[in-house]
């Protein structure tokens, strides 16, 4: 699929997905979910070359680490429309004897799922060793990981940052969803995260932006080119800024929806502003 | 009894390294990382013979840890090297979830482990990571207790799928068990053979056991001695049958009596065949400054001590 409306269905299916899955067992995280819709379509769908099948090691394909795994409705939606498992089985989120736990995991031995994250701040330095291990391998294809911007004021992401430049993993790209929201409120008032572009670029990363993480062609377009700045020497990393809640209007622009489900009549509203495209599950 | 001999005095660390030497040359799966402290963790040799099986992390261990996660994504066998207490408490979470959740076949090697770490105090003296690592669940927890043991340990584990929590010490100590020994995890071994007590002991504590039966032959008790080195999983079945002898039980650790080996003796022995026991192991305090022999004697962690503890434990036997 490489036509831009059929990715765009993609994006509308999997934002119904998204608010249904949360909705059924009134929780999980909806906002950041629906911020980073786009960029996983993208990049699922239009950047990574997949091998057919999943393993655990991921030779000669490109493989990717999600580090906010609070955003697990999204990746599992991805993955079940990626063909990862069974669509069907989105509708066992956080429910008892899942694979769908509330935060992503290898435990249950979901299909497309590597590393299990949540708790946060831990996914760089996996993306970093992974990256070391397809160097050992001679295997040219990338490790791409996606990383909340709040997250970053855990301090591991930094040491990984330092070691990753400091030792030419060229092979990594690095997303941050900048949505410049967190639990508690606004980044700039929880604790200001201050210019992270010049900060990526200070540990010695190659660092791109992306104005709008929203508009598909535009993040297509930003990681298109953020392949081409890899096998340089430097680790690179791209600011993607995105809207919380994207797509849902009354979830946009605000933390509320970081970690709440909507209501029966929220849900409606939601569904009614994204259509049914390719079947819900 | 049946003697043993004190072929030199070694650091267990050094067998660490010696193993790691060994893994170098014959499996080309396994990788070294180290937080600042390759010297005292012996493995240069490693990384002189694999440059490029070796990662220098610097003084960042909880990245260490995610790292080595990352790197068993692509087939590698990561053996990660820090001190004890940097290896657990100070990476409790990137272990628990970027290792133990994830299945992750990532061995964690840990030196300078317990209170013989000595003159730089408790700051640096870990005391609970045999409890730590041994609540993970998946995690497996080993405490060699001499260079030769520790070389083979650490030549087994890599064998070994899945998480590994290897821990040994920095003081050069007696070199007793046998050279080319194979090291299965999990099994104990059967030191000495005696009737009227069981003494099972883990890590530095074993030598000191060994003199302790010695001591309380001549005084007519007959000691067993079992030396555990594999904490978890534990072989009961090996305790339970010495104790069904014996009626008495004496543990002996370098380690918090806290989540140590004792506690998963006691609770082996409490749902199978409950024996009086004594605990040899440090009563819920943190170190101190010291030599490591003056350690030992102060914290109550020596021969002498067992002594005393299976006089103490023989009392209480129906």
């Amino acid at each position: 699929m490489s036509d831009l409306k059929g990715l765009q269905d993609l994006v509308s299916q999997i934002r119904r997905d998204i608010v249904r899955m949360v909705h059924k067992v009134n929780s999980g995280h909806p906002g950041g979910s629906l911020g980073c819709t786009e960029f996983m379509v993208a990049l699922y769908y239009e950047i990574m070359e997949l091998k057919e099948g999943f393993d655990m090691d991921g030779r000669d394909e490109d493989i990717f680490f999600l580090s906010n795994g609070h955003i697990s409705p999204l990746y599992y939606s991805i993955l079940a429309r990626r063909g990862y498992f069974p669509v069907e089985e989105l509708q066992t989120f956080r429910l008892l004897n899942t694979r769908l736990q509330g935060h992503p995991a290898t435990h249950e031995g979901l299909p497309g799922v590597r590393i299990a994250s949540g708790s946060l701040g831990q996914g760089m330095s996996v993306a970093v060793g992974a990256a070391l291990a397809k160097k050992l391998n001679k295997d040219p294809h990338l490790v791409f990981s996606l990383h909340g911007d709040g997250e970053l004021q855990e301090g591991q992401n930094w040491e990984a940052m330092m070691y990753a430049a400091g030792n030419n993993v060229d092979n990594l790209i690095a997303t941050i969803d900048h949505n410049g929201q967190q639990i508690d409120g606004a980044t700039s008032d929880v604790l200001p995260l201050g210019d992270l572009h010049k900060k990526f670029e200070a540990f010695g990363w190659d660092t791109l932006h992306i104005s709008n993480g929203n508009d598909l062609q535009e993040v297509i377009e930003g990681l298109k080119e953020a392949k081409t700045r890899t096998g340089k020497g430097k680790p690179v990393c791209i600011i993607m800024d995105t809207v919380m809640g994207n797509g849902v209007d009354f979830m946009m622009h605000t933390h509320a929806w970081h970690g709440k489900a909507p209501n029966d009549e929220q849900l409606e509203i939601a569904l009614s502003q994204n259509i049914e495209t390719l079947g819900d599950y | 009894m049946k003697k043993y001999i004190d072929q030199g005095k070694k650091d267990t660390r050094s067998g660490y390294g010696a193993g790691m030497t060994e893994l170098g040359r014959t499996n080309p799966k396994v990788v070294a990382l180290c937080a600042d402290l390759v010297g005292s963790l012996k493995i240069q040799e490693f990384i002189d013979e694999n440059p490029e099986r070796f990662f220098q992390v610097g003084i960042a261990e909880a990245n260490m840890m995610g790292i080595a996660a990352g790197l068993t994504i692509g087939g590698y066998i990561p053996f990660t090297g820090t001190f004890a207490n940097f290896s657990t408490g100070r990476v409790y979470d990137q272990i628990r979830q970027s290792i133990a959740y994830s299945g992750k076949n990532v061995k964690i090697c840990a030196s300078h482990a317990g209170i013989t770490l000595g003159e730089d105090g408790a700051t640096h003296q870990i005391l609970e990571d045999i409890g730590l690592m041994k609540m993970l669940p998946g995690m497996t927890v080993i405490n060699t207790c001499d260079f030769n043991q520790t070389k083979a340990a650490t030549i087994a584990i890599a064998e070994h799928e899945g998480p590994v929590y290897l821990r040994f010490g920095r003081p050069k100590v007696p070199n007793f068990t046998a050279v080319d020994q194979n090291f299965e995890i999990g099994k104990a071994i059967l030191l000495n053979e005696g009737t009227d007590v069981t003494i099972v002991a883990t890590g530095h504590l074993v030598w000191e056991s060994l003199i302790a039966a010695e001591n309380l032959e001549n005084q007519g008790i007959s000691a067993e001695v079992i030396n555990i080195h594999t904490i978890k999983p534990l072989d009961a079945e090996a305790i339970i049958k010495s104790v069904k002898k014996t009626g008495a039980i004496v543990t002996a650790e370098e380690h918090n009596y806290l989540g140590g080996l004792g506690e998963s003796v006691a609770r082996t022995l409490t749902t199978n065949y409950p024996v009086p026991q004594e605990f040899i192991a440090t009563q819920d305090t943190f170190g101190e400054s010291g030599t490591p022999d003056q350690l030992m004697e102060k914290y109550g962690l020596n021969n002498k001590a067992i002594e005393k503890a299976v006089l103490e434990v023989l009392t209480r036997k129906a």
